[in-house]
């Protein structure tokens, strides 16, 4: 066929689509909605891939952490799982703390955390209790809004002193001042010496809702315990990090009594933010491209009614089949001409799709940003290319087999065809 | 010779049932003739019409067309030979709904390998046939004589070799069918060959050579020595 041939297949497959509108249209509606939803699947996905990854890296690719406990490679740590694992202690931050040891670490702080019950007079708020060192907010950021975050000083000397996040701080005093005051955690009483300053959600974590009290006086006095969940290090711009991680592993393994350096006997993770961000994205993929496949389905049936609409087309002309090869359509030409009609029928319901999905994932993104979120809008070339071949393509499987029946009809039963 | 058969056999095979249709049908037909091929139903007259149009195969039997061979040709070379030699005109018009009277002259064209000016030769051959002033209405916005003289230029444009005329005057009020078989005298007049198929003598009258089928045996083949006009005609019954 030429492709002027073609030009005209396709300008009488339109006129054959236009005057049957409604039909036409219900048929395409499968399609629409199935590629709509690849569409707005991807880009959902790729815009809560790039929200999460830019939580983690709002914290700096620069920061190591040390978990108790080993972990394989691009799995979760095992506190997730909900396993107490107790090799990590305050006497090994303070090795760690030692510059002439790690001298490429600006900063390290140490995390304990449980939760407890903070009452204020007759006011009583289920916070995450968080045990940490002077150095928090070098390491996780934040800002104090009244009031101080605690010294060095007090989280050696086992100083009972409050730092509320806003929320906690909300929830105990409303708006009265809360600086001076005597909140009991544990029968003890602390004194809030700080409040720190809304943050929202950050990392899935809820800083807003956590209330600090030095490490060491969380261990001793409140939870009673004697290891840490987590130490966290802000390594030096242009420090070489995996130096640094290979560094503390040496440090973590003398410490622990490990003579394997291989890292197979060890009783602590050191991971990256960099390694996170892989081990997210890589589950983030996967999830996308799940979500995908199931909308991917949707189109499936989309094309299971581009076929039985093709079948219905083909009985309701075969006499004009029938004349169309008696004034010489070959057998291929009848092929193209419903074939034409079907790839006509999904390319337009891919398009019309492709630009519901669009302006719906457009929607999602207002609405998301609207709630505060930092979501960006963002529609691949890559998965418009896929939408755009994906129903071409079931329009070319789906039309295949009712144009070949109707190329198959022999003339003469097709013209007298009732 | 345009048309030369010999032992023409059609049987069709339903599961193990063979219906004989043709029992060995011979003659010739010359370049320039109108011959009528008349019969009851059932005689085979349509199956002859439908295998002397390319339309189906003999089972048996010799098919020369301009000298060729041709019962042995597969689908697409009969699609070409349709195109390029063979005029149809049925009894039903077949004309394609909801399109223009041009657009159905055009289609042979479409198929065909010439696609230089097909919208002037549809035109031009409309205009022949009197419908110059109806070429953008669309097909079921025209009379019955109209829709005929549609496709009686649609059969025209390819200028074919041959028309077949399949009971062309069947759905038509009188008038108009005499309209229609003066139009095909014309065209035979002109040199045009002209297969007419019918059951009708008043119609099949209109020819120079009546050939008679009866159960699928050519029971007489004689020539019309004064044959009908159609413009002296007040009714073809």
């Amino acid at each position: 066929m030429s492709f002027l041939d073609f030009q005209r297949v396709i300008v009488n497959s339109l006129k054959s689509l236009r005057k049957n509108k409604s039909r036409s249209f219900l048929t395409m509606l499968g399609i629409i909605i199935g590629v709509a939803s690849v569409i707005l699947i991807m880009s959902l996905g790729a815009g809560a891939q790039s929200l999460i990854l830019n939580q983690v890296e709002t914290f700096g690719a620069n920061l190591v952490s040390v978990t108790p406990g080993k972990t394989e490679k691009n799995e979760p740590p095992a506190s997730v799982m909900g396993i107490v694992i107790t090799t990590l202690t305050y006497e090994d931050y303070e090795a760690i703390l030692n510059k002439s040891r790690m001298p490429d670490l600006k900063a390290v702080a140490a995390l304990t955390s449980g939760n407890n019950s903070l009452s204020w007079r007759d006011n009583t708020y289920e916070a995450t209790l968080t045990g940490t060192t002077a150095s928090y907010i070098d390491i996780y950021g934040g800002e104090v809004e009244k009031g101080r975050f605690f010294n060095k000083e007090e989280e050696k000397n086992l100083a009972k002193v409050l730092v509320l996040g806003s929320k906690v701080k909300q929830e105990l005093f409303g708006d009265s001042d809360a600086l001076g005051q005597k909140v009991k955690i544990n029968k003890q009483f602390f004194e809030v010496i700080g409040v720190m300053k809304e943050r929202g959600q950050v990392m899935f974590s809820d800083f807003d809702g956590q209330a600090m009290i030095p490490v060491r006086t969380a261990q001793k006095l409140v939870l009673g315990i004697n290891h840490l969940n987590f130490i966290s290090a802000k390594v030096n711009d242009g420090a070489d990090t995996q130096k640094v991680m290979e560094d503390l592993g040496v440090l973590m393994r003398e410490r622990h009594d490990i003579t394997n350096q291989s890292g197979e006997s060890d009783d602590f993770t050191i991971k990256n933010a960099a390694e996170a961000i892989d081990m997210l994205r890589t589950i983030t993929d996967a999830l996308k491209y799940f979500l995908a496949v199931m909308a991917a389905l949707s189109l499936l049936v989309g094309g299971i009614g581009i076929m039985n609409i093709m079948f219905i087309s083909v009985n309701e002309r075969v006499r004009e089949i029938g004349l169309r090869k008696a004034v010489g359509a070959k057998n291929s030409n009848i092929i193209w001409q419903f074939l034409l009609e079907a790839m006509v029928l999904t390319v337009i319901g891919g398009i019309i799709g492709i630009i519901s999905g669009v302006v719906l994932s457009f929607l999602v993104s207002l609405v998301i940003n609207f709630l505060g979120y930092d979501w960006s809008f963002a529609v691949s070339f890559s998965s418009i290319a896929v939408a755009i071949i994906t129903s071409a393509a079931i329009g070319l499987i789906f039309g295949y087999y009712p144009a070949r029946r109707a190329s198959r009809l022999s003339p003469v039963e097709a013209l007298s065809y009732e | 010779m345009l048309i030369q058969i010999k032992n023409l056999v059609k049987d069709y095979q339903t599961d193990d049932l063979v219906t004989p249709v043709l029992h060995g049908v011979s003659f010739d037909i010359a370049e320039g003739e109108f011959v009528s091929i008349m019969g009851p139903s059932g005689s085979g007259k349509s199956t002859l019409m439908h295998i002397l149009g390319l339309l189906d195969r003999p089972t048996t039997g010799s098919y020369k067309l301009a000298g060729h061979e041709v019962s042995g040709l597969n689908d697409d070379e009969l699609a070409a030979y349709r195109n390029k030699k063979i005029g149809f005109v049925f009894q039903a018009f077949n004309l394609l709904p909801r399109t223009t009277v041009l657009e159905n002259v055009e289609l042979p064209l479409f198929y065909s390998e010439d696609h230089r000016n097909t919208r002037e030769r549809a035109t031009k051959v409309l205009e022949s046939v009197g419908l110059g002033h109806r070429l953008d209405y669309h097909t079921n916005k025209i009379s019955g004589g109209e829709k005929q003289r549609v496709a009686i230029a649609r059969a025209l444009v390819n200028d074919p070799a041959i028309i077949f005329a399949d009971e062309p005057t069947g759905n038509l009020d009188s008038k108009s069918g005499i309209q229609i078989m003066e139009i095909l005298q014309k065209l035979n007049d002109e040199g045009k060959t002209i297969i007419l198929v019918t059951h009708e003598t008043a119609t099949a009258e209109h020819a120079r050579r009546i050939i008679q089928l009866k159960d699928g045996h050519i029971i007489s083949d004689r020539q019309i020595q004064h044959r009908r006009r159609a413009q002296d005609s007040e009714s073809l019954k």
